[in-house]
């Protein structure tokens, strides 16, 4: 099979729903040249770097019987959009009754890695989780980025699409089909006997990596990857939790209240997985900390494969 | 283009059913059948009426937290509309939204918003959508003096004229961002004068008077329709109650400049504008069409007491869509 890579799957995954619906139309602070020449400068729209208008343009034209697919560039400028996200996007479907739907892809990178310090550097996903009313995707390769993309623009919701900055270059397996991958549904990495270790992201490959590593010491680390923040698939992660006994969750955010956190509790509070824990389960996040800008700071904070290494060997010491 | 007689009886109906309707839902929030806020239009009624008489059904608008007049305006239904503030399954919003979530899309009225500033980009988007589907179709958005000064109204404006989107940005002016007078937060205190900044016209018009907002607008709307873009129309009025009917609300407002406004009456200005120009309006036309608002305000109550509320379960519906 053919490989591309992560950021080639997403503008795969666009162009081919572009043709297929032409009610889509694209809005973002540059317009790739690209995009003109095939679609036409009415629906390839560059807009001003005005991310709160045209996240709110986005609403009304969705609300319109358009489908927009909204380009931030990085999750950074979102923030200036976020009356349109939070108060607008996340609850108009809900607070108008359901009268009107509102089908808004919007696009973001998420994570650092490359030195752009603190404002480019975020994974605020979890603060989107926390409402009511957003999906939310974050593929880990480029077969899920080009499967979840397409599932996230038929979607007849908002939905954010978070892209790691780290992968972008990464190249992976696609089919040449179309093809798409439902939203909420979690994608077993590796399978694997006396851990699970439930990674996001980048992280996804960092753990694959560290379950190579902890292979040769007799440690048989199952890998799981949510794809979908919300909704969460919380019966694939629990059914590999009550099997192996044990968790790991790796997460380039930070702990506090974060994705990290919710997966702890959906795991523990489900009383048949409670009770198949052999020990406690245990986050590999970012510190708490805005991210900084020097690599030898940068990666004292990220999490990475030795990190999770050790977390899986401290839990696996626990019991 | 100066509105018919009919349409001009047409308007004072509007108006004065948007001030019975909104008399009663003040005295319904008071007794405790309407929960949370209500904000008044009242004495502002020409505004919408005016603008929204020179729409078609299919041209959208949006509204602001004090939506009632809009959606009145826009031909919104009065039963619908009581039983949301009632709180009932038969509101337009199944009781989820309220005073402040009043929409209709069947009628191009995308919502009432409880953000100030929120709705100016939102229905921005509706003019693009109106543009790509190249059938005429028009968005209007009404906002307050308190809006003029976001973000987003300059966002939007600068987009709408660069990508010539067929608006109408309608401020209603009424010199009062809830209890902050526009004295002490505009640079300048006219809006319309910005219109310049982004190359499209700036119309200021009484507020008060329906037929001038009615013939601004409809001016407006023509130019949109034709392609030629957005116009900002900045009308001069006044609300005659506080920001909200909250009990013991402040309200800073000199009392002299309340009463000077309420001498400028937007209905008792159409009222005596027909009996000029027809001769023939008399008061007894007037009760008349009063006698038949009240009824239509009456049935909307009972309608929404009728309405069971919904059940408690249904909190969990119309998150997501399918």
């Amino acid at each position: 099979m053919r490989e591309i890579s992560y950021a080639r799957a997403g503008m795969e995954a666009l162009v081919e729903e572009m043709r297929r619906d032409p009610t889509t139309i694209h809005l973002a602070t540059d317009a790739p040249p690209s995009l003109v020449e095939e679609f036409g400068e009415a629906r390839i729209r560059a807009t001003p770097i005005t991310e709160n208008a045209f996240s709110g343009i986005a609403i009304g034209a969705a609300g319109s019987g358009l489908r927009p697919i909204v380009n931030w560039s990085m999750v950074t400028f979102c923030f200036v959009a976020m009356d349109q996200i939070v108060n607008q996007a996340s609850k108009i479907h809900y607070m108008f009754g359901g009268q009107q739907t509102f089908p808004i892809v919007f696009r973001s990178s998420v994570g650092g890695g490359t030195s752009l310090a603190a404002q480019h550097s975020q994974s605020p996903y979890s603060m989107f989780m926390n409402l009511a009313g957003l999906k939310l995707i974050l593929p880990a390769t480029p077969y899920d980025m080009k499967g979840l993309l397409k599932s996230a623009i038929r979607d007849n919701n908002p939905v954010l699409s978070f892209e790691s900055t780290r992968l972008m270059g990464f190249k992976g397996e696609v089919p040449d089909d179309d093809y798409t991958i439902p939203l909420g549904v979690a994608d077993v990495k590796r399978t694997g006997s006396d851990i699970t270790v439930v990674a996001l992201a980048w992280l996804v490959h960092e753990a694959l990596a560290a379950a190579e590593e902890m292979a040769k010491e007799g440690v048989s680390v199952e890998v799981v990857d949510p794809r979908t923040l919300f909704p969460m698939d919380n019966e694939t992660i629990r059914a590999s939790v009550q099997k192996t006994g044990r968790l790991v969750i790796a997460d380039e955010a930070g702990p506090t209240a974060g994705a990290a956190a919710e997966i702890a509790a959906l795991v523990t509070e489900d009383a048949a997985t409670f009770a198949a824990l052999k020990a406690p389960p245990k986050r590999v996040c970012a510190l708490q900390v805005p991210i900084p800008y020097s690599p030898g700071l940068e990666n004292h904070v990220f999490p990475d494969r030795n990190r999770i290494i050790a977390g899986i060997r401290e839990v696996m010491a626990a019991g | 283009m100066t509105a018919s007689p009919e349409l001009q009886r047409e308007m004072l109906r509007q108006m004065q059913t948007i001030r019975r309707f909104e008399e009663r839902a003040s005295d319904d929030y008071h007794n405790g059948a309407i929960y949370g806020v209500v904000h008044c239009y009242i004495g502002e009624e020409a505004v919408a009426v005016g603008v929204c008489s020179a729409l078609n059904k299919d041209d959208q608008i949006i509204s602001n937290h004090r939506g009632h007049g809009h959606c009145i305006a826009k031909g919104a239904d009065l039963n619908r509309m009581m039983a949301e503030l009632y709180g009932r399954q038969d509101g337009y919003c199944k009781g989820k939204g309220g005073s402040m979530h009043i929409a209709d899309f069947s009628i191009g009225m995308l919502g009432a918003n409880g953000i100030v500033g929120g709705g100016l980009s939102i229905v921005t988007g509706a003019g693009l959508a109106a543009q790509l589907e190249g059938k005429g179709r028009v968005a209007v958005c009404f906002f307050g003096d308190g809006a003029s000064n976001a973000g987003s109204f300059h966002e939007s404006l600068n987009i709408a004229a660069r990508w010539k989107l067929p608006m109408l940005y309608v401020c209603e002016h009424n010199s009062w961002a809830a209890n902050t007078s526009s004295r002490m937060t505009h640079a300048r205190d006219d809006v319309a004068s910005r219109a310049a900044g982004y190359g499209i016209p700036g119309v200021v018009v009484d507020g008060n008077d329906v037929l001038a907002v009615y013939e601004a607008a409809t001016d407006a709307v023509a130019r949109a329709r034709a392609g030629e873009g957005p116009t900002l129309i900045e009308c001069k009025t006044y609300r005659w109650r506080a920001h909200t009917e909250r009990p013991g609300a402040a309200d800073p407002r000199p009392l002299e400049e309340i009463a000077a406004w309420m001498a400028k009456d937007p209905i008792q200005h159409l009222v005596d504008d027909l009996k000029q120009q027809q001769g023939q309006y008399s008061d007894a036309e007037f009760q008349a069409l009063d006698d038949a608002v009240m009824s239509a305000v009456a049935a909307a109550v009972a309608f929404a007491e009728a309405s069971p509320f919904p059940a408690p379960e249904a909190a969990l519906d119309d998150v997501f869509a399918d």
